[in-house]
């Protein structure tokens, strides 16, 4: 460290001196402060992740030392099993709504409430409250809106005097209703987003749009969605990697069922690994959604923050 | 006459009602179905109810394994959230003030918990917090969420740290101030907006945390609010007033807590976004 990083206002007597001094403190300092984060990091972050990379490759019940070393009968058994295909098309079905329902309908909400107004505050409030609930309070709230014999559905069907009907057991509508519960719960995140955005965007901007006589539709177009691409692919990434973890919320709605019809990666790792004790089976399919992560989180820097920052 | 900015301003007005009522809805049945018979939420899951029965939100309020899972949550959440503010900011004060060799490389180290969701690991988790002997404890769900929570406190405080003024530690230190007194005596008071907003941001993802709690925890004693919630559900299966009486009450604390912390939430959420 010499004095050329001290600012010029610095007499340089004065830096000489404080520098050596501190130099002294440094190392003791970063010795106390630093390895607590590091030790639980390692541990409970990258240990298990390494050891899932382990894992994967045994058939292995969680007991004693894993031994029984299959290679990759794990991976064949997982890409073989028509289950993870249907959870793997879950996710994909997952993302793809996200992108074309849940983000359009957060931006065309944005769009009309950014603006800060008292009526605006009430709804952006209301949109958001389903970010904030526990996504298991969700899958449960949801479950009882779908029960046709207890729940909401059965008092539609008791109103309009029609025969009860059960959404969740039905394994063409099961999926359906579970993509209408993310969309419930996550737009209001995406919504908001995009607020923090559209408020940014400099006003006289639009007003200079709007006296030389573009329609509402031109300035959102050209002027307002422009604007906020960065936080629109921001959006994106967390819908994509929502996306690759929903669990929590299909418990309670459907288990994964009717017969495995909802899985989503995380709910096939929970049933096919865990509750099954297979850990080296599970671990396995932990390792493809940590490659699958990877290459999303690559691919999004790649192709939106270069041109974001740009 | 009606300008079209008046059909404009209905149509606008209109839609946002439609949606406002797609997302209250199955909360009213809720909160409303905590006070009916089973029988009038089968035939009537949307008016008021006919009688207000206060006996299933009563029930559970009475009910003392309620509040045990409720106390469980808040103490897990407050503990994640002490440690991951001390752990954190400490490790990101001294990306933030010391340099040193293979820093750089420490803290991409420690950013890398950003890059993949934390089911990956869960079954190694699970058999590690075993072999530690922490099933069935606070530990098993406290030391894990601190653990993956650091990645983005230690981002956020970095930044925040190295945005404060150089020249306060230079005039502290001639006063004889240490780095780690300096990090207590000043670096923590003057970045308590940072604090907040990250400490809020932990404590609602492990308040709402499901998937690890129910693979570390085995016995009701300790169980968080949403395995007692999911515990109840089974039990109640065709009477869902008490169960849906039990979701109500606790989802109380997490709106409350949101409308008073709004402020950092949001924050927090910008913050989230920027992990990217």
């Amino acid at each position: 460290m010499t004095d050329m990083t001290l600012p010029p206002d610095h007499r340089p007597a004065l830096g000489e001196r404080l520098r050596r001094a501190a130099s002294n403190g440094r190392l003791s300092a970063a010795l106390i402060l630093l390895p607590p984060a590091l030790i639980l990091f390692t541990l409970f972050v990258i240990l298990p992740l390494g050891e899932s990379g382990v894992y994967a490759f045994y058939d292995w019940n969680g007991y004693g030392a894993p031994e029984d070393f299959v290679g990759l009968r794990n991976f064949e058994q997982m890409f073989g099993h028509s289950v993870f295909s249907v959870a793997v098309a879950n996710t994909v079905k997952i993302v793809a709504v996200s992108l074309l329902v849940q983000m359009p309908l957060a931006l065309l909400l944005a769009l009309l409430i950014y603006r800060q107004t008292p009526t605006n505050a009430v709804f952006r409030l209301i949109f958001f409250v389903p970010y904030i609930m526990a996504e298991v309070a969700a899958g449960l709230i949801w479950s009882f809106v779908f029960d046709g014999n207890y729940g909401v559905t059965a008092s539609i069907a008791t109103s309009l005097g029609i025969e009860q009907f059960f959404v969740l057991a039905d394994r063409e509508l099961a999926f359906y209703a579970v993509m209408v519960v993310i969309v419930w719960k996550y737009f209001g995140f995406h919504m908001m987003i995009y607020i923090a955005a559209l408020q940014g965007v400099p006003e006289d901007q639009i007003e200079a749009a709007r006296i030389e006589g573009a329609s509402r539709t031109q300035i959102v177009r050209h002027v307002q969605v422009p604007h906020i691409r960065p936080a629109i692919a921001v959006s994106a990434f967390f819908a994509i990697i929502g996306a690759l973890q929903v669990f929590d919320v299909i418990i309670p709605l459907t288990n994964g069922g009717p017969s495995n019809q909802t899985q989503t990666i995380v709910t096939y790792l929970y049933e096919f690994g865990l509750t099954r004790l297979r850990i080296g089976f599970g671990s396995a399919v932990g390792v493809v959604l940590f490659v699958v992560a990877v290459l999303v989180a690559v691919f999004y820097q790649r192709i939106f923050m270069r041109k974001g920052t740009a | 006459m009606i300008g079209p900015h008046v059909w404009r301003n209905v149509a606008r007005l209109t839609l946002l009602i439609v949606v406002a009522s797609f997302v209250l809805a199955p909360l009213w049945a809720t909160v409303m179905g905590g006070f009916k018979t089973n029988a009038e939420i089968r035939t009537s899951a949307f008016a008021a109810p006919e009688a207000w029965n206060l006996e299933f939100y009563g029930a559970i309020l009475g009910d003392a394994a309620f509040w045990r899972y409720l106390g469980n949550s808040l103490l897990i959440s407050s503990a994640a959230v002490l440690l991951t503010l001390v752990v954190g900011s400490a490790a990101a004060y001294v990306f933030a003030q010391i340099r040193f060799f293979g820093s750089g490389f420490l803290f991409s180290y420690l950013l890398l918990g950003l890059m993949f969701p934390f089911a990956t690991a869960i079954l190694p988790l699970f058999i590690k917090v075993r072999d530690m002997g922490l099933l069935d404890t606070y530990w098993a769900v406290i030391l894990p969420q601190t653990a993956f929570g650091l990645s983005l406190a230690i981002l956020l405080f970095r930044t925040f740290f190295a945005q404060l003024p150089k020249e306060l530690f230079e005039a502290a230190y001639i006063d004889g101030c240490g780095y780690v007194r300096f990090f207590w005596r000043f670096t923590l008071p003057l970045s308590t907006p940072i604090l907040a907003t990250v400490g809020v941001f932990v404590f609602v993802q492990s308040w709402n945390n499901f998937l690890l709690p129910l693979v570390v925890l085995n016995s009701r004693e300790v169980f968080t609010w949403p395995l007692g919630m999911m515990q109840y559900r089974g039990e109640y299966v065709t009477q869902w007033n008490q169960t849906l009486a039990f979701v109500t009450l606790s989802l109380i604390p997490a709106v409350v807590f949101f409308l008073a912390a709004q402020k950092y939430i949001v924050a927090g959420l910008t913050g989230g976004a920027v992990k990217g």
